[in-house]
């Protein structure tokens, strides 16, 4: 029978088919641990007796909680301490591997995954937190689970699940200059709705999604969680192979070369059905910004503040009212007049080192609104001493920006790093929600370039509205390195850890 | 996990669509290692607001919430079902759950009816003109009953006989041990391991400082 990605991935992992109505039982090939979900999880392990099933396929990192300033001193926040030790003891306890604030691999467990190697095609992938979808750009079944979920998936390596339903999301034809994957989800969503993806997987196809890099893919994947789908697939292809060969986890030699064949055969059937399908076409992309409190009501940056009165649903016209008035804005103001206080650019959709170089690239040379503060964020240590080899750095911080260490940061405002109330920020984030970034702070979802453009002028901005050297490239945005900066990656020699890691600091 | 046959408590009205779980509660408060002590979070921003409905004192004893749809979106946070659980709440209805939540919630004995939007409003509407009303939620027969009105809800069949049985999921899954060794004997050696770890060598990372002291 033919089948989806998502079909093939989710059979290859059946323990168990379930009888009578009972979900199946799958198989998890990686899991991925952090702080926040996990405390509690650990905690049921402990009370029932059990162990870690499988820790050589658990990995933990510390992530939402971690500081990113004067990451070497205690950590000032004593709940936030507190919760990052019970990590480490944890880890210390079941004899987890964690990477911890310091270590070069610390970072968000989305970006860990994919730059150990660890992230493959083919693999289930799990993870306390909903943006575990992010691994799916590799052609993985990866979604979010809650805590009771994560101590089942230590205690028993499977998860019951009842299966998912398909959607097949089209994307025809090449990105204008200027926009980004991070237009093309913001406008799949505005497009579908919060709810639109609800139970199921979502599969992203056609040319425009075939030309993203890896790093750009995962933008994608990353919020199909925002479109309420569990899941977000892209079917692995040269750009993955190339991406993950000599990764430290990559496999070598052999198991490469089966991998590799077996990879190959993951893609949808020509003649495989989904539940259903969305066709957008690239051409028609524009740079796109939230102007609500839900990631689905996004417009295009040229449009303005909608006018509820317009919105003839009266559920979306009452939610429209109540979004406005939460982010202070009048209906009709067109969306460029609207002036942001924070510039924020991080988070496991767009804090990897393709965006830290496309804002580079954009600011470069130039000096940031004098209102405005711009924090930098990179997704991972990793990323982090990456962007400094290639002197990144220099050009964030001769810009006015503040230059950080890794992390959730502003993204979800559970370390220091937080909007005031009533502030309001540009934000490569994935969630605009009331609050989300602090109390009472208004957020507006944009991609790493309508970022760095609004950080240069103070409104909301795209790069049409700036004026760019003529020599600057705007087609190559994703992947290429910046023009003159060396961008030497270091050589991928593979050393063990001693194990449980040391921690504490 | 406690079995959950029926219910009766007051019914909340929450006229709002959308109420993602950064609303049911907010980042700060989870930070807590402990499975309990989230009722003061629930809801958090809003109970600010002395017209929200749980500070009416009608509603302030509420454990059947009647809200709007997709409910439960965004962050996979248990913590949210939690927090319902500690303030009270024993259900919730709704016309669309997001899944995460949907699936927290019958991991942790919280029942999730799916209503339709026209009995929703129906619920509503007696829940605003007679507050502290209180809503009778039958799992085995899948009705709510509140007043004179009875509504069907949806549930899953075998989150239903989980909640009925209160039946544990991994001691479930742990019954088919068997099964899950078998399927380990047949991995194929590329699948990744975690450990031994490998990674690039081990660099130095700058700490960054606040702003005014950075060099």
């Amino acid at each position: 029978m033919a089948g989806t990605l998502a079909e093939k991935v989710w059979e290859a992992h059946l323990v168990r088919r379930g009888e009578d109505g009972s979900p199946d039982l799958l198989y998890i090939d990686l899991h991925l641990v952090h702080e926040v979900t996990s405390p509690q999880a650990f905690e049921g392990l402990r009370l029932a007796g059990r162990q870690v099933r499988r820790p050589d396929l658990t990995i933990a990192t510390e992530d939402h909680n971690t500081p990113t300033l004067d990451i070497d001193l205690p950590i000032a926040d004593t709940t936030s301490r507190t919760q990052i030790e019970t990590l480490r003891s944890n880890a210390r306890e079941f004899g987890v591997r964690l990477h911890s604030l310091g270590d070069a691999d610390q970072g968000i467990v989305h970006q860990v995954g994919p730059q150990l190697g660890l992230t493959m095609p083919g693999l289930t992938v799990v993870c306390g937190d909903s943006h575990t979808s992010t691994h799916g750009a590799f052609g993985a079944l990866a979604f979010g689970i809650g805590t009771s979920e994560v101590e089942h998936v230590l205690a028993t390596q499977t998860l019951p699940l009842a299966p998912f339903k398909t959607m097949a999301i089209t994307v025809n034809g090449q990105l204008p200059p200027g926009a980004t994957s991070k237009d093309i989800i913001l406008a799949i969503i505005a497009k579908i709705g919060t709810g639109g993806g609800q139970g199921y997987v979502l599969e992203y196809r056609g040319e425009a999604i075939r030309t993203l890099s890896m790093e750009a893919r995962m933008t994608v994947c990353n919020m199909s969680i925002e479109a309420g789908a569990r899941a977000g697939m892209i079917a692995p292809d040269e750009t993955t192979f190339e991406y993950l060969k000599g990764r430290p986890h990559a496999p070598e030699g052999a198991d490469w070369d089966a991998a590799v064949a077996y990879w190959r055969t993951l893609r949808s059937d020509d003649d495989a059905e989904f539940d259903a399908e969305v066709v957008l076409e690239a051409a028609d992309l524009e740079p796109f910004v939230t102007w609500g409190t839900n990631p689905g009501q996004g417009l295009p940056l040229s449009a303005s503040v909608p006018v509820p009165a317009e919105i003839a649903d009266e559920n979306e016209r009452v939610a429209a009212e109540r979004a406005l008035e939460y982010m202070g804005l009048e209906p009709g103001t067109p969306l460029r007049d609207v002036k942001v206080d924070t510039v924020f650019i991080g988070s496991c959709t767009n804090g990897r080192i393709e965006d830290l170089r496309s804002v580079a690239k954009v600011i470069k040379g130039r000096h940031k609104s004098a209102d405005v503060r711009v924090l930098v964020v990179p997704a991972s240590a990793r990323v982090r001493l990456q962007a400094e080899a290639e002197g990144l750095d220099v050009i964030f911080k001769e810009f006015g920006a503040e230059w950080r260490n890794a992390g959730c940061s502003m993204c979800l405002g559970m370390n220091p790093d937080q909007l005031a109330p009533g502030e309001r920020s540009a934000s490569t984030s994935n969630r605009n929600f009331e609050g989300r970034q602090g109390k009472g702070g208004r957020t507006h979802l944009v991609s790493p370039l309508v970022a760095a453009a609004t950080a240069v002028r103070g409104t909301l901005s795209s790069l049409a509205d700036l004026d760019l050297p003529a020599d600057v490239d705007l087609t190559t945005f994703d992947g290429s390195p910046l023009d003159g900066v060396g961008a030497a990656v270091p050589d991928t020699v593979v050393v063990e850890l001693p194990l449980p890691l040391p921690v504490l600091r | 996990m406690e079995k959950f046959t029926t219910h009766t408590g007051v019914g909340v009205p929450l006229r709002r669509s959308n109420v993602d779980t950064d609303q049911i509660i907010p980042a700060v408060y989870l930070k807590r290692v402990t499975r309990t002590g989230f009722e003061d979070a629930l809801f958090a921003a809003w109970r600010g607001d002395p017209s929200f409905v749980l500070n009416q004192d009608a509603y302030r004893a509420g454990s059947v919430l009647v809200a709007g749809p997709d409910f439960g979106t965004g962050s996979s946070r248990e913590h949210a079902v939690w927090a319902l659980k500690d303030y009270g709440f024993r259900v919730v209805l709704s016309s669309r759950f997001a899944d995460i939540f949907r699936g927290n919630s019958g991991k942790q004995g919280l029942v999730t009816g799916i209503v339709s939007p026209e009995d929703i409003e129906i619920l509503w509407k007696i829940l605003e003109t007679k507050p502290g009303t209180e809503v009778t939620v039958d799992l085995e027969a899948k009705t709510a009953t509140a007043d004179d009105v009875t509504v069907p809800f949806q549930i899953d069949d075998y989150t239903r006989w989980r909640l009925l049985e209160g039946l544990d999921d991994i001691g479930l899954t742990l019954q088919h041990a068997d099964d899950i060794s078998a399927f380990e004997a047949e991995r194929e050696a590329w699948r990744p391991k975690t450990l031994p770890a490998k990674h690039l060598p081990s660099v130095e990372v700058v700490p960054a400082r606040p702003a005014g002291s950075q060099a």
